[in-house]
């Protein structure tokens, strides 16, 4: 294995007889190695932080027809660095009142839970943070770390606007992670193990051909987890004073920022894991750089995916968004896991293509009868705002009549 | 003193620690995010038993729902704000001794169990254990009808979730 | 199986340490300019008015309660899952019921009108 064909054990090992050569024991070089592993697996996303913010404000642009940075660096590529640099140097007002420690961890939280992602996710055959055996539930339980991160950001501030944002955004989270656990069950199902490399090593034709409406639910779902657009309620400008996130300035906003923008960029890892078969890809298994060329690519396929329909969907109204997941997507989701086992169970015997034929109809079929139902009950009882008798202002009784709304 | 000994005593004092503060406080959110703590507290020492598949779940069910229901119903049943005052009763050395003797008594139960003084034993990297749970949970000679039974227990818990909306919202109105 | 918790703890302990770093370099960078009126809490530029607090509304208790129901179903299905390809067609129907009954009291909630957004 030359340097080319796996660059990743070829410097682990290099690194490791360095250690040796200068006097660690095994013990020692184990250790050191995994701290080195750690501290790039820790530092890399948030310096690649920069870059992604650059690549969001570019292709945000252009999708609303303008064209973005272009006057700091060539192709406005140092705008990320201006704008760090700004954050950096602003004042961190604290609001009066605010609770210190809670206040104070929030952002390090959001931050650390989104990092905390990769750690677990298989990059390519040889390069990964740690082959945990329960990586699935492992990427969702930081999810649950995240969460405390805005409840102590709304709590922290002392503020009640910052409350009430903190409630229907942590309301938008917690309601999404029904249909995100239930879909995540289907690519362990398929695999049998809830460890992410035996997911990527048993996409044999990849989970989004095996089950497509998994695969969509799962990425409206994590379209919502990650607070993007038509989902972006908590943190739309006009909306609640932007969000939970009110009372914080200088970099601790920043990190609440950067928290965002990398949560997209890893839930594109975790959806190109369990549904686009990772790291695979002809020679990945050979040449290991391969797998992480192929995963890389098809990474950058979800995230410009994920910008294309957060910079085109307007925002669902947070009724509208409720709806949507408890009637529509959580009852799908069931369905899928009813179906679904039923229909491989009975194709147990079958050639693959059949089979995964089979699943792939009938995981269609039920996003389709469920999406008629969905759309039968909306033209049945469309959506009440507000009440019938509140007062609306007209041209003609403004000024004549006692409750049209004007003051 | 292994490392896994001083790391279980760590965790186990800081368990412990944010036990004794959420029954102290006097503010009742700090109660909640010290019973946060504990609950994480919880979720590592399973992971230094190796019950991996406890650790997540009990980060994923504890603090990713229960602690954030407790949260809501404190934040939305009170002047959250201020302080409630003084949170220990005059006696509080009674039931403190009680709890202590029923440690006392348990301590002295466990012992009596044979694998009370060995060490921790580390499971082989292929050592699955989650498939053979699985299997039991929908085996009938095993766990299958307690599956069933929780599946109606949780549909129970669901119909007094409901029962609650509703009632809540006729006295809104 | 202990090294992999270790190594997790480790990356915990790095990563909640890192973000604490940058903000705390940039605590020392920022300038430091309390003043009474910087610090109040926003209220859409005005005064504040009244303590906070939040004003009940039940489906902020609603939706966290539904959501532990169907979080506690779905971790009794994960074991089901990882261990699904080496179970019969009957092991598949008792998981099967497991959730229809579960399905059956979400439509019973959405049909009681426990859903909606108020």
């Amino acid at each position: 294995m030359t340097f080319w064909s796996d660059p990743f054990t070829v410097v682990q090992q290099w690194f490791n007889n360095l250690l040796a050569t200068i006097g660690f024991g095994p013990i020692g070089v184990r250790i050191v190695g995994m701290l080195v592993g750690i501290v790039i697996l820790a530092v890399g996303p948030m310096l690649f932080t920069i870059f992604l913010i650059w690549v969001e404000r570019k292709v945000i642009s252009r999708i609303q027809d303008r064209i973005g940075p272009n006057r700091v660096g060539p192709f406005g590529l140092f705008q990320p660095f201006a704008d760090m640099v700004k954050i950096f140097i602003k004042e961190h007002i604290t609001p009066r009142g605010a609770d210190w420690l809670p206040y104070n961890l929030a952002p390090v939280l959001a931050v650390a839970a989104v990092l905390m992602v990769w750690a677990v996710i298989p990059f390519t055959v040889t390069f990964f943070g740690v082959d945990l055996n329960v990586g699935v539930l492992f990427i969702i339980a930081v999810g649950s770390l995240g969460e405390m991160g805005i409840i102590l950001a709304g709590w922290g501030s002392n503020n009640k606007y910052a409350l009430l944002a903190m409630f229907r955004s942590v309301a938008q989270l917690i309601s999404y992670e029904i249909p995100l656990v239930l879909c995540s069950l289907v690519p362990v199902m398929l695999a049998g193990s809830l460890n992410l490399n035996d997911i990527v090593k048993a996409q044999e034709p990849w989970f989004i051909v095996t089950a497509p409406a998994t695969a969509i639910i799962f990425f409206i779902v994590s379209l919502a987890e990650i607070g993007r657009a038509p989902f972006d309620l908590a943190e739309a400008e006009s909306e609640i004073v932007s969000g939970f996130n009110i009372e914080y300035s200088g970099l601790k906003f920043g990190m609440f920022y950067v928290a965002e923008f990398l949560h997209t960029f890893t839930v594109a890892l975790i959806f190109a894991t369990l549904f686009l078969g990772g790291w695979r890809g002809p020679g990945a298994e050979q040449y290991p750089i391969l797998g992480f060329v192929y995963y890389f690519i098809k990474v950058g396929v979800v995230y410009f995916l994920l910008m294309l329909v957060d910079g085109t969907l307007p925002r669902l109204r947070i009724d509208q968004m409720m709806n949507l997941n408890w009637k529509t997507l959580t009852p799908i989701s069931l369905a899928v896991l009813v179906v679904f086992p039923l229909v491989d169970k009975l194709m147990a015997g079958s050639p693959t293509w059949l089979r995964v034929l089979a699943l792939a109809g009938s995981n269609l079929l039920v996003l389709v009868i469920g999406e008629r139902i969905g759309t039968r009950r909306l033209a049945r009882a469309p959506a009440e705002v507000g009440s019938r008798d509140r007062p609306v202002a007209r041209p003609e009784n403004v000024l004549s009549q006692p409750d049209s709304g004007a003051r | 003193m292994s490392g896994l000994q001083i790391i279980f005593i760590l965790v186990a004092a800081v368990t412990l620690f944010s036990a004794l503060m959420v029954v102290t406080v006097r503010r009742m959110m700090h109660a909640a995010l010290w019973l946060v703590l504990a609950l994480f507290g919880v979720a590592v020492m399973f992971a230094t038993l190796q019950a991996s598949f406890f650790a997540v779940i009990q980060v994923l069910v504890y603090i990713g729902a229960i602690a954030i229901l407790i949260i809501f119903s404190i934040m939305l049943t009170q002047r959250v704000l201020e302080t409630s005052g003084e949170q220990i009763i005059r006696n509080w050395w009674l039931p403190a001794l009680v709890a202590l003797v029923l440690f006392g008594l348990l301590a002295s139960a466990l012992s009596l169990w044979r694998g009370f003084g060995e060490q921790l034993v580390e499971l082989p990297a292929g050592v699955e254990n989650i498939p053979a749970l699985g299997k039991a949970l929908v085996d009938p000679a095993g766990y299958a009808i307690p599956f069933e039974v929780a599946s109606v227990l949780l549909l129970a818990a669901l119909i007094g979730a409901i029962y609650v909306a509703i009632d809540r919202k006729e006295k809104a109105k | 199986m202990l090294s992999h918790w270790l190594y997790i703890g480790v990356f915990i302990l790095v990563a909640l340490f890192l973000p604490a770093a940058a903000i705390s370099i940039a605590a020392i960078l920022a300038p430091k300019k309390p003043n009474a009126l910087k610090d109040t809490t926003y209220e859409c530029g005005m005064e504040t008015v009244g303590p906070s607090w939040a004003q009940f509304k039940v489906q902020y208790y609603v939706y966290p309660l539904f959501f532990l129901i169907f979080d506690v179903e779905a971790v009794l299905l994960f074991p089901w899952a990882v261990a699904y390809n080496q179970l019969a067609l009957y092991g598949v129907i008792e998981a099967i019921i497991f959730v229809l009954i579960l399905l059956g009291g979400l439509i019973y909630a959405w049909r009681k009108g426990a859903l909606e957004w108020r």
